[in-house]
């Protein structure tokens, strides 16, 4: 990928959740579930973000596409800032950026056809009469590897592996440019993941598609991505290239995070050293200020539990928000 | 090196009744299990793993039973004991832990009130005793300021510390043997690797054995000294965690170990699912049950059963390629290793 042209570059972005407290409390408290981030995403790439469970991702995900309104911050998809479009202005937008969820029980009505499922974006958005979204009904399904048979069946007579591609279907019946896929394979078996993941491959190859991935499965995000974000408690912490993030991790969680991963080799398994962090994830809610890993990092100065580090580029495009790299 | 048997299950076989028919979910399942010992059950979802378990504590559904086969423990035969004598042992005798600890753990009682029941039920312990044990064994399992936990309820703990109570829990009465299902699948990878390390700090510092459940292949060559590999119901190889990752000798463990990404390679590599659909338990077929997903199928493989080829010490595979007559295949994974 030698030519680089940027698709989404968020700026700046935070979405804060208001939470209830007391009754008679004045000031209201806030879950800065993703507070001043800011990335890129290139053009037929895919972007892969890890972090433990509550860090923002699906956050993250959801504010670029405007699923949540964001509460500050700019994302400029293809040149213009759509954050602050209101419905009517984003409805081009609804069409060229879908999203696949986790969860491929949940997430479609049991009462549609496979068919009727699928072809529900194609109505919404006007794009083409009853027949010619059958046509492309057809089409698609044959794309991800089921019949053409199976329109006429409903989401509980098939499997797991089945569901989620009549999701990754239905995302791409509108022919959008930009997928989020949140968590596409946890809810699958190992060898039914592997069969997911090369179609998302393919498809991303045939449709030039750009890809969000968000999971916690390491190793798998390492396989699928381009270049990698590293979230902690709503902050982007590191960023940088696939390869590189996972042999040069720079950002100490980073670093704790990847030795955490566990090796399917047990020669390996048994001389790999562990870097068990200590303690949990503080509360995202009046977070403390400073670096938010300060509480859990062994290289934790006076500096670090007062001045917020900032991302920045290390050298060759692999950013940090670190002390540690301050020069 | 002497080795003491703790638990054998030999030929258990368990089966559904259903308004569609007899699922056989457990089509003759033998397992052993040494003392201080780590043993992992891999396999894909519906092979049975789950269920092996439930025949072995007595918590089938009522519309399940174990058809024939012993499940020994300490010279006892689990399957012939009744609904009392097991409540005796569980939760004593044999700890549990579950995929999710919410549903496990009881919401409106406090957390203190859960690790002491067992203990003054099953250990006869006064209310004093029952509580100092149990703030001990939050502190061993790594939670912070335990005297105060001991009065919140399970809402009040995040998903990783729930978890790290199920453990407690389970480990309260210094069971013989810890039966975990998939344990870690809901934790992210940092407090996964709190509760492996904690689980091998007990099998070395108390010897206690485990029976470890998990689709994750890392957590096993981690954990366990040998891995019993199901499909179908049944037991398609076992034998040392080595023997399993690296001169693996059954079709299905190969496509396991294929489909997952290396992540120590940096050059992309296109992973390789095994395609297919595992066998309807309903009318399980009468061969191998791998045979329609199995790139080496033979003829004899639609027609007969493979038996548990002994193909080195302490490692067998279900699988007629192991047949002295069969053609020679190299197996596409492993170090192609002979056996020690
Ligand atoms: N609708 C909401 N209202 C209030 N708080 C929310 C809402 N959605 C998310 N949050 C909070 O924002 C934070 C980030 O949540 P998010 O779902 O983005 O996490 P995540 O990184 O995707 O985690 P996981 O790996 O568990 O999916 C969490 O503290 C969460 O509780
Ligand atoms: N209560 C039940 N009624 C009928 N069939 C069941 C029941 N519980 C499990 N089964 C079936 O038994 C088989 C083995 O299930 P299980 O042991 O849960 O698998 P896993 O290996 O995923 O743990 C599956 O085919 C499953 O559908
Ligand atoms: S800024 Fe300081 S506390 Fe934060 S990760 Fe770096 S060294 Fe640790
Ligand atoms: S017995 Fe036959 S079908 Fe079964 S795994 Fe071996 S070669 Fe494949
Ligand atoms: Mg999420
Ligand atoms: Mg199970």
């Amino acid at each position: 990928m030698s030519d680089k042209k940027t698709l989404i570059e968020v700026k700046g972005l935070k979405k804060y959740f208001p939470v209830k407290k007391g009754l008679f409390n004045k000031t209201p408290s806030y879950v800065k579930a993703v507070d001043d981030v800011s990335f890129t995403i290139n053009k037929g790439e895919t972007l892969g973000l890890v972090g433990e469970s509550g860090c923002g991702k699906t956050t993250t995900g959801r504010t670029i596409i405007k699923l949540y309104e964001p509460t500050d911050g700019q994302i400029i998809y293809d040149g213009v800032d759509i954050a602050k479009f209101n419905e009517k202005q984003m409805i081009p937008y609804r069409r060229k950026m879908q999203m696949i969820f986790q969860d491929p029980y949940a997430s479609l009505n049991p009462r549609m056809t496979v068919g009727d499922i699928i072809s529900e974006p194609i109505m919404i958005h006007n794009l083409m009469d009853k027949k010619a979204a059958q046509e492309r009904v057809q089409y698609l399904l044959n794309r991800v590897g089921l019949n053409s048979e199976h329109a006429n069946r409903y989401p509980h007579e098939f499997s797991g592996g089945q569901r989620q591609r009549i999701g990754i279907a239905r995302a791409l019946a509108v022919e959008p440019e930009f997928i989020i896929a949140d968590e596409p394979i946890s809810a699958l078996d190992v060898s039914i993941q592997a069969q997911v993941v090369n179609m998302l491959e393919d498809l991303q190859e045939d449709l030039e598609l750009t890809y969000l991935f968000v999971a916690h499965d390491l190793s798998m995000v390492k396989h699928i991505s381009t270049r990698i974000g590293v979230m902690y408690l709503g902050k982007m912490v590191e960023l940088a290239e696939s390869n590189e993030l996972y042999s040069k991790p720079l950002h100490p969680y980073t670093q704790a995070l990847l030795s955490a991963i566990p090796i399917p080799d047990p020669d390996e398994a048994a001389s790999k050293k562990r870097i068990v962090l200590e303690g949990e994830i503080p509360s995202p809610i009046d977070p403390p200020k400073g670096c938010r890993f300060a509480g859990r990092c062994k290289y934790a100065t006076e500096k670090c539990r007062e001045v917020t580090p900032e991302l920045k580029d290390v050298g060759g495009g692999h950013m940090v928000a670190c002390h540690l790299y301050d020069k | 090196m002497e080795k003491e048997k703790l638990l054998e299950i030999r030929n258990l076989k368990t089966s559904f009744y259903t308004h569609v028919g007899e699922v056989k979910a457990v089509g003759g399942v033998s397992i052993d299990l040494n003392k201080g010992e780590a043993i992992g059950i891999v396999g894909e979802s519906g092979s049975g793993k789950s269920i092996t378990m439930m025949s072995l504590m007595g918590l089938l559904s009522e519309n399940g039973k174990i058809i024939d086969g012993e499940i020994i423990f300490e010279g006892r035969d689990l399957a012939k004991l009744s609904e009392e004598e097991m409540q005796k042992i569980r939760g004593n005798e044999i700890g549990m832990i579950f995929q999710d600890p919410m549903t496990s753990l009881n919401p409106v009682l406090t957390i203190g009130d859960q690790l002491m029941e067992p203990l003054i039920k099953h250990k006869k312990m006064s209310k004093k005793e029952a509580w100092d044990r149990a703030v001990q064994m939050l502190s061993l399992v790594g939670i912070p300021s335990p005297e105060s936990r001991m009065k919140q309820y399970p809402h009040e703990f995040s998903g990783g510390m729930r978890q790290r109570v199920m453990i407690a829990m389970a480990l309260a009465c210094e069971p013989k043997l810890l039966i975990a299902d998939e344990p870690t699948t809901a934790l992210d990878v940092t407090i996964q690797a709190q509760i492996l390390e904690l689980m091998k700090e007990l099998k070395d510092k108390i010897n206690t054995s485990i029976i470890l459940i998990t689709h994750d292949l890392g957590v096993v060559a981690d954990v366990c000294d040998r891995i019993n590999v199901m499909y179908g119901g049944l037991v398609a190889e076992t034998g040392s965690t080595r023997d399993i990752f690296y001169r693996p000798k059954h079709p299905y463990t190969w496509g396991l170990l294929k489909s997952i990404p290396n992540p120590k390679k940096d050059e992309k590599e296109r992973l390789k699912p095994i395609e297919g659909q595992p066998p309807d338990l309903l009318k399980p077929p009468v061969g191998c049950p791998f045979a329609d997903r199995c790139e080496y199928a033979m003829k004899i493989c639609m027609q007969q059963r493979p038996p548990l080829f002994e193909v080195g010490e302490g490692h067998k595979a279900a699988c007629w390629l192991n047949h002295p007559d069969a053609p020679k295949v190299e197996p596409p994974v492993g170090r192609g290793e002979t056996n020690e």
